[in-house]
């Protein structure tokens, strides 16, 4: 460019980002580079972090085209066939539960909800490198975590209903789960706060000489948030057992990732400034997230510190029950996502191994599906928002203090109850 | 009994509780090696290490934010957040998260952690390094909000509200650290040693959060005060010659009804006195609870005297600090009123 006159700078603009497409526009995802599967290298937990700065700007990828498990990542996995059925399950599981859940939110059995389409891989292939103990910091796009871990479907099912079994008495959101027993700290339903705390819990786990790790979840929209920030200025500073991380689902409600990521690469380089090893993997590949989680857990066991992952996937359903995507991007770019659908990933993979079929993958849907109608039947049973037995409502005085303060009893006196 | 100034009973009650459980960690900007801007935690960091007292890098919601994640663990952390005009970026951690955390999920995780702040003006701070925030924590349902007055208090509160298995909002007058200040600022300067709540008990002692304590007795009326506030309102009391009861009140959220009741019926007259701006202050509540509770025994209408709805001047101070002449005047004129 020309050197303009000193004399004479033009007027100052604007930038605001926009996606590459809008309703009506062609899907176009030309602008993700994506790597050949097996071909990002693997380096040791203890690498220095100035030396894989590299790791932040591709993608860690496991499975090819074939459902083959490729490349150094895979060689490190340890995992058996029966863990990789079993991570199968999962995802099929958190799948089935989130279409009845949505499905019962339509027939207004609750006030809202929120799936996972397309993103199952990361909450559920993560949980699998934690250890009991350990403590999760989710979102309210995590609860394949609680289905690995073990929670019952049936006790999430009262929790969306707010029935009178509802583990947190009808005083939360649907999918604002809380389980301590599996690791699955409270969601709060602000955005970016659980960050910090994750960091804090895995301090305390190292302050008292603990062998516990914390794993703090945000989204890409999040990042931008001070707590974000907050998060890696002190896992950095304190190199906190801590795993820190980004589901980048593109979409932020309506908001593309463009509009918090700014002129960043990726999301994975903000932990570079913080000298935090930073990965970005497929995330819509259950062994890759698996992958990439073992690394980030072995470095926290090792007292190595924090490592920030991206997950790079696809929200392809709505941000939630009161979200309408068509308004902002284009009906069809879901189904052009490159990255494809991560239950199909690991399918094929299975198939490819000859541990699984076609057939028994059809029986094992109609299996799951079967015991998640019949979890419905009961947990309706007990109630849905507006029918059935709840949380007597003397119980929403209980909790705000470990003891009631006078002015309280005095309140549910004049309540009633 | 040692005589000690409100800084040294605060490093004490930190350096009890640090002693007897190792769950209690301390931490905030300045705090650990240097041991505070205002030395409320000197020491500490020689004497119980690096990981149980340490610097922070400057980020309020950070600092707190840990804790929370810290508390959720099981330990008991006490943050310090410099001054509390500093607190607001901490402001979300502490209202979305700290104070509901045992609500909303049911028990399974609950925050026993401190947020101490020096507050109040009185040292030339400006309006960055004066504010007395206390109303924006009342308001907050699940939180407990503490003020003391003076050392002895402090000491036995702090260790309460470390104890305490809810978040505690910990105000410490920083005008009062160093000495029992009544407003007149053109004086010398006393200190705590020649005051009896100087005198401070050695070890393990708690005051419970919720006991308000009657400094002054009188028949004329009462006087609600906290922190620096107290000392405004006795000198005020002697200077208008008015028999006024004052109450110191401590700890503002849960707040000792019982004590204000007794006094307002028995005085039938009620001064709400605060540092921070009146409009939406905690003396509009305090006003209100009076009112519902003493109604039939009230002579005169509850009056208030605080801080003037602007920011904390600098060069300003005494103009707008609620002095001893202005509470002296409202009292005359409250026990005036027919």
């Amino acid at each position: 460019m020309n050197r303009p006159d000193p004399n004479e700078f033009p007027p100052l603009s604007l930038a605001v980002p926009e996606p590459e497409v809008r309703p009506g526009d062609q899907p176009d995802f030309s602008h993700v580079a994506i790597p050949r599967a097996g071909t990002v290298r693997r380096p040791p937990v203890d690498a220095d972090p100035e030396s894989i700065r590299d790791l932040a700007f591709t993608i860690i990828r496991v499975l090819n085209r074939d459902g083959q498990a490729v490349g150094p990542w895979a060689e490190a996995l340890d995992i058996t066939p029966e863990d990789l059925l079993t991570g199968l399950r999962h995802m099929m599981t958190l799948r089935i539960y989130d279409a009845r859940m949505l499905n019962a939110q339509r027939q207004q059995k609750t006030s809202f909800y929120m799936q996972h389409l397309g993103e199952e891989a990361i909450s559920c292939g993560f949980q699998r490198a934690l250890r009991p103990g350990d403590m999760n910091f989710p979102t309210y796009r995590q609860a394949g975590l609680l289905i690995a871990a073990g929670y019952p479907i049936s006790s999430m099912m009262n929790q969306v209903f707010s029935n009178a079994e509802d583990p947190m008495r009808g005083r939360q959101l649907p999918v604002c789960y809380s389980s301590r027993e599996h690791g699955f700290f409270t969601i709060s339903g602000n955005l970016a706060t659980q960050y910090i705390q994750a960091v804090g819990w895995a301090m305390a786990s190292a302050i008292s000489g603990d062998r516990k790790i914390a794993a703090g979840w945000i989204g890409d929209g999040s990042t931008a948030e001070s707590d974000f920030h907050a998060a890696l200025v002190f896992a950095s500073t304190y190199k906190a057992p801590v795993v820190l991380n980004i589901v980048n689902n593109q979409w932020a409600i309506s908001t593309f990732q463009g509009i918090a990521r700014g002129g960043a690469g990726t999301f994975a380089a903000r932990g570079l400034g913080f000298g935090i090893p930073s990965l970005r993997v497929d995330g819509n590949d259950y062994l890759a997230v698996l992958a990439a989680a073992q690394w980030a857990a072995e470095r926290a066991r090792c007292n190595l510190g924090p490592t920030l992952i991206e997950y790079v996937t696809y929200r392809a359903g709505a941000h939630s029950t009161s979200d309408d995507p068509t308004a902002y991007r284009p009906t069809e770019e879901s189904n052009a996502w490159p990255l494809g659908d991560p239950i199909l990933r690991l399918k094929n993979h299975l198939i490819v191994l000859g541990h699984w079929s076609d057939e028994r993958h059809a029986q094992a849907e109609a299996e799951i599906l079967a015991e998640i109608t019949q979890m419905q039947k009961r947990a309706e049973a007990i109630g849905t928002l507006h029918h059935g037995q709840h949380p007597s409502p003397a119980d929403m005085f209980e909790d705000v203090y470990a003891e009631m303060p006078p002015h309280l009893l005095k309140q549910r006196h004049e309540a009633g109850f | 009994m040692a005589r000690m100034t409100m800084i040294e009973a605060i490093r004490d009650a930190l350096d009890v509780a640090m002693g007897a459980d190792p769950s209690v960690v301390v931490f905030g900007e300045d705090v650990g090696y240097f041991g505070g801007v205002f030395r409320c935690t000197a020491g500490l960091q020689a004497k119980y290490g690096k990981t149980r007292c340490f610097d922070t890098p400057i980020n309020e919601s950070g600092i707190v934010g840990a804790a929370i994640g810290m508390a959720a663990y099981g330990l008991r952390p006490v943050v310090e957040i410099q001054f509390a005009d500093y607190v607001y970026p901490a402001y979300d951690q502490i209202v979305s998260e700290a104070a509901r955390l045992r609500y909303r999920s049911a028990g399974q995780f609950t925050c026993p952690l401190v947020v101490r702040m020096p507050s109040g003006g009185g040292i030339f701070g400006g309006q960055t390094h004066s504010q007395s925030p206390e109303a924006l924590f009342t308001h907050v349902t699940g939180l407990k909000t503490v003020v003391p007055s003076n050392p002895r208090d402090a000491k036995g509160l702090l260790l309460a509200a470390i104890e305490c298995p809810d978040p505690v909002i910990f105000f410490e007058p920083k005008r009062l650290y160093n000495g029992p200040f009544d407003g007149h600022h053109d004086r010398p300067v006393t200190a705590w040693k020649t005051h009896e709540l100087g005198e401070v008990p050695e070890g393990h002692y708690t005051i419970p959060l919720g006991r308000a304590e009657v400094r002054r007795q009188g028949r004329a009326a009462t006087v609600l005060a906290y922190g620096t506030m107290v000392h405004v309102a006795l000198a005020a009391a002697e200077e208008a010659g008015v028999d006024a009861e004052v109450i110191d009140l401590r700890t503002l959220l849960p707040l000792d009804m019982e004590t204000i009741t007794a006094s307002v019926s028995k005085t039938g007259r009620c001064l709400v006195l605060h540092e921070a701006t009146l409009t939406s202050g905690y003396g509009a509540e305090l006003a209100a609870l009076v009112q519902a509770e003493c109604f039939w025994h009230l002579e005169a209408p509850i009056r208030r005297v605080a801080g003037w709805d602007t920011p904390y001047p600098h060069t300003h101070e005494w103009s707008y600090f609620p002095g001893p002449a202005r509470v002296a005047e409202a009292l005359r004129q409250l026990v005036e009123v027919a």
